[in-house]
């Protein structure tokens, strides 16, 4: 039943020119991006569409993400209705219905079953968003409007094919359940009526279908249409791992402007949905700090549709990336709260990230504006002058084994070189871990050396703060030292220095063994190398915190786990947010050396949380957790439990 | 109108150490930064500059790797730097020093005239603080030292006002331009560089002048002109510490015994 072709060919050309004009303008803006090779290795992109964007892998991840599955696998299925629905209204010779009568009958099921689950879907996404919505302001015109449109699509579909089948012209009525459920209700109407029905049902479907169709790009449901290219574009590499940046004279660092961000960049943008999934995880949103990394996103959207004209016109945009203007800036503060924990890029379903681009918009503001949080120059030159932190003597760096006997590394020698790290070295509560450490390495027999004073700070702190330029410098001759020395493998128990020698000196051309000292005990445990003269009961119930740079950034999980249950002889105990959900202690990305003034404090709501678990111990297996924990324990009061790094655990079974 | 800031080049303190047997300073592979007072001597310049427009200039006698100290005042946004530097400046105490640098300023005046010299209270490696006033003395220059704000500037007047910081007071003093003026840390927070200005400064040329261009008379500059010598650098004597109690296990205890200790010296009132 086709009610005009001769009205609707041109309206449908006239659609169709306009959504691709529509999309050529959106899609236009996001190619103004700088350049990044994001096609390398297909065979992993394909992989990650196919996971990620067609199996919805993170969308089920959580307990409502199955009704946008239904919707999506829906929406699949009744694309190819839809474009025989719209191929067969302008052409009426082509139509599936030609095809052999199985074949069609199939096709119809699955479309009358999928749109019979995308209306259930909808209808209880309305529900859900009145009732409980999924984060405060999600309460949107622009969704309703588009669950409205979705539902109508679905209702007319079912009163369209319901009278045909009533009216006896649908070939495949018995293929189509809930048509025909439809049909039997319908079949009162005379045969005039249920053709107007068909009539009016056909119109409403394609002027909605067209409608929706053109309002897709205009919309936070462009990522109908980006999503699956974004997850095929993911990065394959590290996630926290940042861009090297190049530095020739005469070029900008870092992104201060939109057109400054990578072309994947700006398809992330389009690409948000506004689930609100980041921002129900994100530390500092959590509690109360300016950042949103939904709002981030959302805001380089805007940017870049604002400054569209100027950008077109090869001109600057006039709508500032970073400020204080409302709508489409970020402000400084904004950046600046960011922990790098990367909980929001492991909540994201379609692999947005988030955290990169602010540490990109940070890298503007430190290396081209010198403009950041006054606690910050300190630390800058410390690191810069004499490689640490605290800018203590890099003469002081062994002082924690000024009492014990420690051999250098010596290259061919030694096996492994005890990476101390900065706060292993300087800091007081930290060298106590150091020095449980070493006793547990000895005790072990492990061939281990250290650099001494030549050790130089990672630098993860200047490169998750944006201060690329220092950070380059000091990977450089951290880099060259290390092949120098004829370093091959390194033992840290710092997930910083950890995931900053493993993952970012990979850039720099230094491919060695970097073990983390959880996973070095357990494997030393579990090869018999390990072994201790006691069970340690007497730290009570042990819970564990996943550093973020140690789980999330690295996938190391298990190893802390096996550890304490083989120590204690139980299980530890665990957060409610715990793996890769677990919640920042506040100190990474820099966050460690800058004053928290906004919200509420990130260590005090994880340390109230471990309160809830009732643990006479907090484990953790990183010098900034540590700090985090002793600080927020003390403000909560709660002085009577314990934190201990593993390594401390461990060395109490050696007594 | 030019402001002049004289920076040293000196050797990161914290890290240098006396070696016990020949009682000098152990410098090998010792960083060297600038003076930290100097650097507040550079922001205030810089923020004169951003005020007044004026022409920033730094200033350092030192061998030649005191570059770097000067590529870093340019990078901070200082507009020229000139290095003092010859063999016959060597060894010069702070008489000696202050002659130098004097002559110099005299001759960066011809050209554009100066408005003002601004110089650290003092150098963390020689802590005499005699330089700047050496220089305000020599060129007749108003000697406003310990500056911790700068109230008031008016060329036009000629009048510069200055919060001096004192011990345990302040005073405010009104001289008439141009001055010499040692700033202490706290009249500014210093400006960090930006990657451009790093850059750019990395390869700027330095002018270098040696005494060929200021053309001093030999026995009034380095070793020959300085009356001071160093005859002997020694670590004080320090009593051993103590530890009281044990803190990690019983901090209640250990601050207890150590308020009965600062009680008993009379350095806490009950």
């Amino acid at each position: 039943m086709i009610p005009n072709p001769i009205i609707f060919a041109p309206l449908l050309g006239a659609a169709l020119l306009l959504f691709a004009w529509s999309c050529y303008r959106r899609l236009s803006l996001v190619a103004c991006g700088a350049q990044d090779d994001r096609l390398s290795n297909p065979v992993g992109r394909v992989r990650a569409a196919l996971q990620f964007a067609f199996g919805q892998k993170k969308v089920l991840s959580r307990p409502f993400g199955v009704n946008h599955a239904v919707i999506f696998w829906a929406f699949l299925a009744l694309a190819v209705a839809n474009g025989d629905f719209l191929l067969h209204g302008a052409f009426p010779g082509i139509s599936l219905s030609l095809l052999p009568p199985a074949m069609y009958g199939a096709l119809a099921f699955v479309f009358d079953l999928a749109s019979l689950f995308a209306l259930l879907a909808v209808g209880s996404a309305v529900v859900r968003r009145i009732v409980s919505p999924p984060f405060a302001g999600a309460r949107t015109g622009e969704a309703f409007v588009i669950l409205g449109m979705i539902a109508l699509l679905m209702l007319v579909f079912f009163g369209m094919h319901g009278a045909e089948i009533a009216l006896g012209t649908e070939t495949a009525s018995g293929y189509m359940p809930v048509s025909r459920y439809l049909a039997v209700m319908l079949s009162a109407f005379t045969p005039a009526d249920l053709h107007t029905i068909i009539v009016i049902s056909w119109w409403i479907h394609a002027v909605v279908l067209l409608a929706f169709m053109n309002y897709l790009p205009y919309s936070k449901h462009m990522h109908i249409l980006t999503a699956i290219p974004n997850c095929f574009f993911r990065n394959l590499n590290q996630s926290n791992t940042q861009p090297r940046e190049e530095f020739i004279e005469g070029k900008r660092f870092g992104v201060g402007s939109v057109d400054e961000f990578t072309w994947k960049d700006l398809l992330d943008s389009v690409s948000c949905t506004e689930c609100g999934r980041c921002q129900t995880v994100c530390p500092a949103a959590l509690t109360g700090k300016s950042l949103n990394p939904r709002q981030v996103v959302h805001d380089i959207k805007t940017n870049l549709f604002r400054n569209a004209k100027q950008l077109k016109n090869g001109k600057g945009p006039l709508l500032p990336l970073i400020g204080d203007a409302a709508e489409g800036t970020s402000s400084e503060e904004t950046l600046w709260s960011c922990t790098t924990c990367g909980a929001c890029m492991e909540a994201c379903p379609v692999l947005i990230e988030q955290m990169p681009k602010i540490v990109k918009m940070r890298r503007h503001l430190v290396e081209m504006e010198a403009s950041f949080p006054v606690e910050l120059i300190n630390l800058f030159e410390n690191i810069e002058g004499r490689s640490n932190p605290w800018g203590i003597a890099p003469s002081e760096r062994s002082k924690w084994c000024s009492t014990l006997e420690v051999k250098p590394f010596e290259a061919g020698k030694t096996e492994y070189l005890f990476y101390v790290g900065c706060a292993g070295a300087f800091d007081s509560r930290q060298k106590q871990v150091t020095v449980a450490l070493a006793a547990i390495l000895d005790a072990a027999g492990v061939s281990w050396g250290i650099l001494g004073r030549d050790e130089m700070c990672c630098g993860d702190s200047l490169r998750r703060l944006g201060n690329e330029f220092a950070f380059d410098r000091l990977a450089r001759e951290n880099v060259q030292m290390l092949k120098e020395r004829g370093v091959t493998k390194i033992l840290t128990h710092c997930p910083h220095c950890f995931s900053t020698l493993k993952n970012d000196y990979l850039q720099y051309g230094l491919e060695l063994e970097v073990i983390h000292h959880t996973e070095l005990i357990n494997q030393l445990m579990k090869d018999g190398k390990l072994k201790l003269n006691r069970e340690v009961t007497e730290l009570g119930t042990v819970l564990y915190h996943d550093s973020c740079y140690l789980g999330r950034h690295n996938d190391v999980y298990q190893a802390p786990r096996e550890v304490i249950a083989t120590v204690t002889g139980q299980p530890a105990a665990e957060f409610t947010r715990n793996l890769n959900s677990s919640f920042c202690c506040g100190a990474g990305g820099g966050r460690m050396w800058l004053e928290e003034q906004s919200g509420t404090r990130i260590n005090r709501e994880r340390a109230r949380e471990a309160l809830g678990a009732q643990p006479d111990t907090i484990c953790v297996s990183c010098p900034y957790c540590m700090t985090m924990f002793g600080d927020a324990l003390k403000d909560e009061g709660a002085t009577e439990v314990k934190v201990k790094d593993i390594a401390e655990v461990v060395a109490e079974g050696l007594r | 109108m030019r402001v002049i800031t004289c920076i040293k080049q000196v050797p990161d303190t914290t890290q240098v150490k006396i070696d016990p047997v020949t009682n000098t300073l152990v410098r090998d592979g010792i960083p060297f930064i600038i003076n930290p007072y100097d650097v507040h001597a550079i922001e205030e310049s810089l923020r004169l500059k951003d005020r007044f427009g004026l022409h920033t200039t730094a200033l350092s006698m030192g061998p030649p790797n005191a570059e770097a100290a000067l590529k870093r005042a340019l990078a901070l946004g200082m507009d020229d730097a000139v290095l003092l530097s010859d063999r016959a400046f060597g060894g010069a105490d702070t008489l000696s020093t202050s002659n130098v640098l004097a002559t110099a300023i005299k001759k960066l005046s011809q050209d554009r005239p100066l408005g003002l010299v601004i110089c650290g209270k003092q150098t963390i490696d020689g802590d005499t603080a005699q330089v700047g006033p050496g220089i305000a003395v020599r060129l007749g220059l108003s000697q406003l030292t310990l500056v911790d704000r700068i109230e008031s500037l008016d060329f036009l007047a000629n009048r510069i006002r200055v919060r001096r910081k004192l011990e345990g007071r302040y005073e405010i003093v009104e001289a008439r331009l141009p001055a010499m003026i040692t700033v202490v840390r706290e009249i500014n927070q210093p400006r960090y560089p930006t990657v451009p200005m790093r850059m750019q400064a990395g390869k700027s040329p330095i002018t270098v002048w040696d005494n060929e261009t200021l053309k001093l008379d030999t026995n009034t500059i380095g070793l020959k002109g300085s009356p001071t010598w160093v005859s002997k650098i020694f670590s004080p004597e320090r009593d051993k510490g103590e530890m009281l109690g044990d803190g990690l296990s019983d901090p209640v205890g250990s601050t207890r015994l150590l308020m009965e200790r600062l009680l008993a010296h009379d350095l806490l009132t009950a």
